[in-house]
């Protein structure tokens, strides 16, 4: 480039280099070590000889996870309440962004919805009166619990709220000029241009569900009700449990037991909750970061 | 644009908007209004089977001078004020930081990769990074304890030993989100116009100046706004994270306000205490979020809507 790159920029350029690179590392190597461990032979993993590469590779922890049914009935949760929820959370953050983003003039209530939603944000009832109104509503046990209480996300509506504000006002005015009513300025103008925002705000909830575990701990009573993370959560917790009451359970599984260890079959376990987020990870580095930037735009 | 219409016609114009509010006002009515009402238990003798709104016996601020007479409240205050602190300091630190090296590197692909692989943890929950962290901090057969001894020190209870627990969570906490903290300066590191530094270079400034110069007032109000927004969370310690790591031998340093709201009201049932102990934080909370709002709104601009 003819520009003179000095000697001590030189050194600067290749320490940073070292120094992220060891960031990286840092940020990566323990789910290279957990898929290792997964894989991994129970004596050496016990005996701490597995770092980035499986010791005596094996798959017995695999076939110990698909002998057992809690993993598999709690993943059926998972994928129940995450495919209730994200559409349900869609449609009412488009339901109520789209009249939340006319004008003052154009919707007069605008205001009072607006802080109808806003103050949920700036104030927590807390765990007990949750608690109670869930109980109350006769939810306790049912995936309903894990989808209506949270159905609408009110920060990712804000962020759809402000993008839809930000659309060209000839836009809306052409439509209305054509005789569109609001249902058909929603779904033919409006939606078509927020794709992108919309993606972001799925991905957001799709994380949401599928990470969430406290309020199925708290509103399930009965462990075959647990999505993923709150089973998952016991596994962690209390991980000798695990392959006592699973090998106490079902005589074919007790074949296994002298293979396989705690530390094995968690880690086989938290690396098949990860691959979901794993799968739609390019998509997820890509919408949450302009979800997140033009969260911050302001007006 | 309608302001033309007569009363009615404008009426009728809006009645889809009202339709379309409608089932998000019912559930946020439900379960959101509903357990703000809720926080009257926080001011009765509560007993849970004559139900939520149901006769309950008024006993005013009974269950706050209870709460605040118990011995380990303090305690608790403080440890989740001195995590949450150091938290929202290292949260500021270390991306900004992270964000301005990053941005040294010229090749595109590189920071891309970089960038990759640091967002990783920032996605996955609490309970699979515990699970991790669980295995990898144990003092006898975890990695990072091996590591240690390989340079002769002595192995460190990070999750037994009240004095380091503490710090254990600050630490994991930042590794978990510092990566995708940084996005966002990053987003206003690629914001500055490159004609300043073209300008800088000209004026004989050097690596560092224009650094100083350009750079860091470039992303100064972003440092102030995440800043002033960090305020709000002032309470909160981190109950997923805290909750799956934690353990009754380092309550006295790691047990914050949400842990001791959740043991009390759901392990030990206490409803009317907890709910106390719940509306004590978020009346705490709410001031710190309304004067952070306030602040960056003053300061930066910033309108959440």
């Amino acid at each position: 480039m003819g520009i003179k790159v000095s000697a001590s920029r030189k050194i600067f350029l290749v320490c940073n280099i070292i120094f992220l690179l060891m960031v990286a590392l840092l940020c990566i190597a323990p789910f290279i070590n957990l898929l290792a461990v997964s894989f991994s032979d129970k004596v050496a993993v016990a005996a701490g000889e597995v770092t980035f590469f499986p010791v005596g590779f094996t798959t017995i922890s695999y076939q110990f996870i698909t002998n057992t049914s809690k993993f598999f009935m709690s993943l059926l949760v998972s994928v129940k309440r995450t495919a209730l929820g994200v559409p349900i959370n869609l449609l009412l953050i488009i339901l109520t962004a789209y009249p939340l983003s006319k004008t003052k003039e154009d919707f007069r209530a605008r205001s009072l919805f607006s802080w109808f939603f806003v103050v949920t944000i700036l104030f927590n009832a807390g765990l007990i009166p949750t608690y109670m109104v869930v109980k109350s509503t006769g939810l306790m046990n049912s995936i309903w619990a894990l989808v209506l209480p949270g159905a609408l996300p009110v920060f990712s509506m804000l962020v759809v709220m402000n993008y839809m504000r930000s659309l060209p006002k000839e836009l809306l005015e052409a439509a209305y000029i054509d005789g569109a009513s609001h249902v058909q300025t929603l779904i033919r103008v409006v939606l078509p241009v927020s794709i992108p925002t919309l993606a972001t705000v799925t991905l957001f909830s799709f994380v949401d569900h599928w990470n969430s575990w406290f309020d199925g701990m708290i509103y399930m009573n009965k462990i075959q009700n647990y999505p993923l993370q709150t089973y998952l959560q016991t596994v962690v917790v209390n991980p000798e449990e695990f392959i006592r009451n699973n090998t106490d359970l079902s005589g074919n599984l007790s074949k296994y037991l002298s293979m396989v260890s705690a530390r094995t079959t968690g880690a086989a376990q938290m690396f098949l909750a990860m691959i979901p987020i794993l799968c739609i990870y390019p998509y997820l580095q890509k919408y949450f970061t302009t979800g997140l930037v033009m969260g911050s735009v302001k007006e | 644009m309608f302001a033309s219409l007569k009363r009615k016609d404008k009426l009728l114009r809006e009645l889809p908007l009202y339709v379309m509010l409608l089932p998000a006002v019912v559930l946020v009515a439900i379960f959101s209004y509903g357990s703000m009402a809720g926080v009257i238990i926080a001011f009765q003798k509560f007993i849970p089977a004559k139900g939520l709104f149901g006769p309950q016996q008024w006993v005013g601020f009974h269950n706050f001078s209870t709460l605040f007479s118990m011995p380990n409240i303090g305690l608790v205050i403080r440890n989740t004020v001195f995590i949450a602190l150091c938290k929202m300091i290292a949260g500021i630190v270390v991306p900004v930081v992270f964000a301005l090296l990053l941005n040294e590197v010229r090749h595109i692909l590189t920071k891309r990769i970089f960038q990759t692989l640091v967002y990783l943890p920032h996605f996955l929950s609490w309970v699979i990074l515990s699970g991790i962290l669980i295995n990898l901090l144990s003092p006898n057969e975890g990695f990072v304890n091996i590591i240690l001894g390989k340079f002769g020190i002595e192995p460190v209870f990070f999750l037994g030993d009240p004095h380091v627990f503490p710090a254990t969570m600050v630490l994991t906490d930042i590794w978990k989100t510092f990566g995708f903290g940084s996005v966002i300066y990053l987003a206003a590191l690629t914001g500055i116009d490159p004609a300043l530094y073209e300008a800088a270079v000209i004026d004989g400034a050097n690596r560092w100046q224009q650094t100083r110069h350009i750079t860091l007032p470039g992303i100064s109000s972003m440092v102030v706004l995440m800043t002033v927004l960090g305020l709000a969370n002032i309470l909160n310690g981190g109950f997923d994270q805290i909750y799956n790591m934690y353990s009754p031998v380092v309550y006295s340093t790691g047990d914050i306000l949400d842990t001791f709201v959740f043991r009390l009201g759901i392990e030990q049932a206490q409803y009317a205490l907890s709910t106390a102990a719940g509306l004590f934080k978020s009346a705490v909370s709410l001031i710190f979020i309304v004067v952070s709002y306030y602040l960056a709104d003053k300061l930066t601009g910033y309108r959440v809507f």
